[in-house]
């Protein structure tokens, strides 16, 4: 691990693009426009399940302005992240409420917008798949006659053809069944939530243009330029040199802008024109269910100790509802298997985890991958057996907390290095919300407060090749720039990494210019920006290139300085003589190479190039699970306080925690910013945000009026956030992960509170006051 | 973003915006009447709505007012929720309009807008059935005052051209004890589950709701049974419950089971506030 | 009477004290004109239904959804976008509070909490809350920017 001098690595440094923000002059996606740009609208589904008999645009055409109308015959064929099974643009049938089935293009948005209402769709609807039990029944009708048949672009999905499963990922650890029989105490419980959303405020906003040379250009909101060019190469046919993805700050995204959908959308609209930039905003309608979400989920969870309270065997059975298409939701099957456990140590574990088909708008990745959804069903699991071995929840949860030298349900072998304090989460967290008053108290006639505890774990589940790269260019009055396809979508990524290099170079922080615009013509390659991985790998990747300047800028000096490099230090701007400090050259003055007296120039310019790959990853094995899917386990715990009135059955979130080992923390404000905005997430998610479905798969809230997400005054009273900091061994400067751990814990924390609270368990999502009345109604029957 | 094309008139007075509604319905045109237009803009953009030509009440000075005159409250039609909320003139309408969406919205709804929703909400309309107010209406026969019970019928029945222009009511409503209840899904801005008005006067509470049904409404019978001081409170509002003048709702704001259980709760609140006023 | 038909017509709008000629539709909505005629891109549009704030502007002081109301019933008004609030130490208190994460509703929120602290710098909690519960937020969490409101609000009384 780096050491560190303390300029800038821990420090509450303001973030860089605070003040422009402020000033409301950033220019986002969606703030540009141009003259002659022409707009795409879609013409989408209005059924969920329904055969496509014809497409008439007739009337569509005679709306002025209009220049395309564009149906799935144009491109028949599927694409996707994980597994290629998904039409941009329908074809024969239609499998969401909302899915894209034709782009009608014109000049101007209205005219585009009109024209699509008037293109008629003759559907002929089929039976609907309208949960993830229902798809999963023998018999059920599918949503993909032919899933068998799709291309895999990742090894590890595993559709059954004839079947509505999208993929099957095992664990098969030790020998859960003949453990199971000698467990002395059991529970198995069932939990359930539906699909949602991720309502990052910037609606996705997509400009595509193709020039005469074939450069296909493309401006949008995404954490992942690099994976459109992998997408627009793959099923596009179009050379990866020429794509040029373009993109700038991002409104909030919280992993719903990590796949790809409007960009081919959009590319085809352009092609119908004639290359013309086409531009492609979704409305918020369109953002919520056309666009893809976040999850389902029905798990249900076994779990048996021995006579001590220690967890012997676990049975995890997910089925994912993962809505029309895989997409990343394939991933996160694989995600919810690989950590099913929580951070405890289960010896033998049995884990069926499925991604399963419905006709509902399709998921991908959300803030968690996977981990706030486990972490709820496996935290409710804990609090129910500390009830049922009538232990303390935090006992219970302290005696089965994994160890250095456990292993995890994939069999990696956790050690002190890849894994945080689990314990010191533990302790901190009960210190903080005041277990020990009590967890359930009443406080007055029909006032309870009561307390609800959540630990997790997530290992950075990455691409086993994911990778970042950085250059360092240098400016001749000596303050640097950075380019690094990291993208800022909120979280301050920019901040740390100029944090990184303020540290590194010893230089202060107003000397780092790092541009928010990403251009993948310019930029290294970057997996994506994902997975809490950040900091990480784009963090190693911009430490690497501060030390290739380094040595740039110590061979230069040298010559001006005739001495050994060896001899030489950089810092403050300056190069200097390590036993003289005072004698030096001011980087300004050699970074564009060093000039003699006479005129005479050496060496050049400094370009700082840096890079770092994931190391020693591996896939999963299909039937054990075996393998190494991440560098490290982040782990925290996470508490909710709530007051909930014993007769309207409402509540008010008073005290929300979270304590993380995070590693070193680079900047304590911005880490705390992402926690808080973290739980928020995590409490809006679990307290009132879920789509709801009619007989006919018909999304019911589509609108931000009725999609509701917790608003100002009902955040919880107190957040408190804390960290302890374990430095992870590879991360820079021991950083760890930490951006999308804010959200895991809090819905397990918040039901295990409300349980504690009403006395009933309450084991689905969201937890809205009428389901706290409909579990206690139905207990006392 | 609305993408239909429509023409915008805005009239100075009552005359000329009947007369322009008259004329430009004589093309064989869609004519609205645009108050806040804060329904419109949302249902247009969403194609649940379209028109040829608006015609925006807000340049009319009647529908403006926003006063005491004699023993009258006077409101105008095209004034904001806020602004009705702010001035405290009418405080059980202030209260109960305050509830309506959030507050930056509220500068732009209109009292008038939301009487016509078509919402099945309509939360403004809860304190005027309780107040007996009167409506004042332009059409092309002139100007007329009706009780607004006899207008509103489940939804404002207007002839077809005529307009709102002012709602009245007799100062002494604003002197009554009065509470005013709504009950969310989760969160504070959002359709009610239960909204409920209510008032003591002459010893008596009358009460009006929205969001139970499927229009909002006050109802005769359900006053009666809570007027029942021979019963108890829970059978009053056994009683109330059992005289609903329609289904309770049951959408994705709550079960119809739930509502009732909401509704219940209102009642016992709003009985317990107005308690030392009721018999 | 003000009358506009159903093509485009050039009208006045009065932005940040500003008087610019724009040629709209009837149907376009002041957002769009801000953003798409005047380059006035502070205001977002992130729902163009009145449910998330982002788009917030000031009509004659009031905070008002811009996606909730026609740039052709704004003639005559003197509107103020972010754009117009320049040097105000509510920008700087958002800053310094750790207020802004993706700043795509930081507009909107520095917009309604100056208005409040024009209108009523004495807000109680109460009064604040509803106020800023018009605006949405999906990556703070809401703390920093009460905060920063309460901060503005604070400064304001003192200086009266
Ligand atoms: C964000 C938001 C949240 C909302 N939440 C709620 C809520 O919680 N509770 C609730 O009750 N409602 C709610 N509403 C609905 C709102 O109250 C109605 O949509 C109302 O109609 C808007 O008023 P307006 O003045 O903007 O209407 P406009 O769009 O101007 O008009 C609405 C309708 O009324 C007609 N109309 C208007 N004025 C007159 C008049 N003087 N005479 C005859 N007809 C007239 C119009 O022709 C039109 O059909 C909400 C709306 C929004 C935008
Ligand atoms: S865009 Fe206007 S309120 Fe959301
Ligand atoms: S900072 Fe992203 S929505 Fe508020």
């Amino acid at each position: 691990m780096q050491d560190r001098t303390g300029t800038a690595v821990g420090k509450p440094i303001q973030r860089i693009d605070a003040v422009e923000k402020a000033a409301g002059t950033v220019r986002y996606i969606d703030d540009y426009t141009l003259p002659g740009l022409a707009h795409a609208k879609l013409v989408k589904s209005s059924y969920a399940h329904a055969k496509i008999n014809s497409i008439d645009s007739t009337e569509a055409w005679k709306v002025p302005g209009v220049r395309a109308i564009i149906t799935g015959k144009m491109f028949p064929y599927h694409i996707g992240p994980i597994l290629a099974d998904r039409p941009p643009l329908a074809i024969e049938k239609v499998r969401y409420y909302g899915e894209p089935v034709a782009i009608v293009v014109a000049d101007h948005e209205h005219q585009a917008k009109r024209a699509a209402a008037l293109v008629k769709v003759d559907y002929e609807p089929l039976q609907v798949v309208n949960s993830v039990r229902d798809a999963f029944q023998t018999g059920a009708p599918l949503v993909h006659e032919n899933s068998g048949q799709y291309m895999k672009i990742i090894s590890n999905v595993y559709p059954v053809q004839g079947t509505n499963i999208g993929s099957h990922i095992k664990i098969r650890k030790g020998d859960f069944i003949k453990t199971w029989e000698a467990c002395t105490t059991k529970v198995k419980e069932t939990y359930s939530f539906n699909l949602s959303d991720h309502v990052a405020l910037e609606t996705r906003s997509t400009r595509v243009e193709i020039k005469s040379s074939g450069k296909v250009i493309i401006h949008t909101t995404t954490q992942s330029p690099f994976t459109i060019k992998k997408v627009m190469n793959q099923f596009f046919n179009i050379e990866l040199g020429n794509i040029i993805v373009h993109t700038t700050i991002v409104g909030g995204a919280f992993g719903g802008k990590g796949t790809v959908q409007l960009e081919p959308l959009a590319y085809l609209a352009s092609k119908a024109i004639g290359g013309k930039m086409v531009k492609l905003n979704y409305e918020r309608e369109e953002d919520l269910i056309t666009a893809p979400c976040h999850i389902g989920v029905e798990a249900t969870i076994s779990l048996g100790t021995n006579k001590d309270g220690k967890i012997i065997a676990g049975q995890y059975t997910f089925l994912i509802d993962s809505g029309a298409y895989t997409d990343q939701a394939a991933g996160i099957t694989r995600a919810m298997a690989l950590d099913c456990t929580g951070p405890y140590n289960v010896p033998n574990v049995w884990c069926d985890s499925y991604c399963m088909y419905t006709n509902h708008p399709y998921a991908t990745s959300f803030r968690g991958y996977a981990h706030p959804e486990l972490t709820f069903a496996v935290e409710r699991t804990m609090d129910q057996l500390a009830k049922k071995l009538s232990i303390d929840p935090i006992e219970l949860r302290k005696m089965n907390t994994i160890q250095p030298g456990d292993t995890s349900p994939t069999q990696s072998v956790i050690t002190a290095n890849n894994i945080g304090d689990t314990l010191k989460c533990l302790e901190r967290a009960r210190e903080l919300i005041q277990w020990d008053e009590g967890q359930r108290l009443e406080i007055s006639n029909n006032k309870i407060r009561a307390k609800g505890i959540s630990t997790f774990w997530k290992t950075s589940t990455t691409a086993t090749n994911a990778q970042s790269g950085a250059i360092l260019k240098f400016e001749a009055d000596g303050s640097v720039n950075l380019n690094c396809a990291a993208i800022e979508l909120g979280q301050g990524t920019k901040t740390i990494l100029a944090q990184i290099i303020a540290e590194r170079l010893k230089l202060e922080m107003n000397k780092i210019h790092i541009t928010m615009e990403v251009n993948s013509s310019y930029d290294p390659h970057q997996w994506r920006t994902v997975a809490s991985s950040t900091t990480f790998l784009a963090g190693r990747a911009v430490l690497a290139a501060c030390d290739d300047a380094i040595s740039q800028l110590k061979r230069t000096a040298s010559i001006a300085l005739k001495c050994s490099k060896e001899d030489l230090e950089v810092g403050g701007g300056r190069v200097y003589l390590k036993p003289n400090p005072d004698y030096g050259v001011q980087i300004k003055d050699i970074a564009l190479g060093y000039q003699y007296p006479n005129g005479h120039a050496v060496e050049g310019q400094v370009v700082g190039h840096g890079k770092y790959i994931q190391r020693h990853l591996t896939p999963m094995d299909k039937e054990t699970g075996f393998g190494k899917p991440g560098p490290w386990w982040s782990v925290g715990t996470q508490a909710i306080e709530v007051e909930w009135d014993t007769r309207d059955y409402t509540y008010k979130i008073l005290k929300a925690v979270t304590v993380l080992d995070g590693g070193t923390i680079i900047n304590p404000a911005t880490a705390t910013q992402q926690m808080r905005g973290g739980m928020y997430l995590g409490l809006s998610f679990a307290s009132s945000e879920a789509f709801l479905f009619d007989e006919g798969g018909i999304v019911q809230n589509p609108q931000l009026r009725t999609y509701q997400i917790i608003r100002f005054g009902e955040q919880p009273v107190e957040y408190l956030v804390d960290f302890i900091e374990s430095p992870a061994a590879d991360g820079p400067y021991g950083a760890r992960g930490i951006g999308e751990y804010g959200v895991i814990g809090m819905a397990g924390a918040l039901a295990n509170s409300l349980s504690a609270a009403a006395q009933v368990e309450l084991n689905h999502l969201p937890l809205i006051p009428e389901l706290i009345w409909k579990t206690k109604k139905e207990h006392l029957k | 973003m609305i993408p239909f094309d429509f023409e915008y008139y805005k009239p100075d007075s009552i005359t000329e915006a009947i007369q322009t509604f008259q004329d430009i319905e004589s093309q064989g045109k869609k004519v609205i009447y645009y108050s806040g237009g804060t329904e419109f803009i949302t249902f247009s953009r969403i194609n649940k709505l379209s028109a040829d030509a608006v015609i925006d009440l807000k340049g009319i000075p009647e529908c403006q007012v926003l006063e005491s005159l004699g023993d009258l409250l006077v409101i105008g039609s095209a004034v904001s929720l806020n602004k009705i909320a702010k001035s405290n003139l009418f405080p059980l309408l202030g209260q109960a309009v305050k509830q309506v969406a959030d507050h930056t919205s509220r500068n732009k709804i209109t009292i008038g807008g939301n009487l016509h929703s078509r919402l099945i909400y309509r939360e403004g309309v809860l304190p005027l059935l309780l107040a007996d107010a009167q409506v004042k209406i332009a059409g092309k026969e002139g100007e007329q005052v009706l009780a607004f019970e006899d207008v509103f019928q489940q939804e404002m029945k207007l002839g077809p051209g005529q307009f709102l222009i002012q709602i009245l009511v007799e100062k002494s409503y604003a002197s009554y004890q009065y509470i005013s209840i709504k009950k969310t899904k989760t969160s504070k801005v959002g359709y009610p589950v239960v909204s409920l008005a209510a008032i003591a006067k002459d010893s008596q509470i009358r009460a009006a709701f929205s969001g139970v049904c499927a229009y909002p409404f006050r109802s005769a019978q359900m006053e009666a049974a809570l007027n029942d001081s021979s019963l108890s409170i829970e059978k009053r509002i056994e009683q109330a419950l059992s005289r609903l003048p329609a289904p309770i709702v049951n959408d994705i704001q709550a079960s119809r089971e739930y509502r009732e259980f909401v509704l219940i709760n209102a009642l016992e609140d709003a009985l317990d506030a107005l308690k030392g006023a009721i018999s | 009477m003000i009358k506009n038909g159903s093509s485009k017509s050039v009208v006045k709008l009065h932005v940040n004290g500003d008087s610019h000629e724009v040629t709209i539709r009837s149907a376009d909505t002041l957002l769009l004109t801000l953003r798409e005629q005047l380059g006035l891109n502070g205001a977002k549009r992130a729902c163009e239904n009145g449910d998330c704030g982002a788009c917030t502007i000031l009509i004659n002081g009031e905070p008002m959804h811009s996606c909730l109301s026609l740039a052709i019933e704004s003639i005559n008004q003197p509107i103020t976008t972010i754009e117009g609030l320049k040097a105000s130490n509510i920008q700087e208190t958002f800053v310094e509070k750790w207020a802004i994460q993706c700043g795509y509703c930081t507009p909107g929120f520095i917009l309604n909490c100056h208005a409040l602290a024009e209108t009523e710098p004495n807000a109680t909690d109460e009064v604040i809350e509803e106020w800023m519960q018009s605006n949405l937020c999906r990556c703070t969490g809401y703390q920093e920017i009460k905060e920063a409101v309460k901060t503005v609000l604070q400064a304001k009384t003192n200086k009266i």
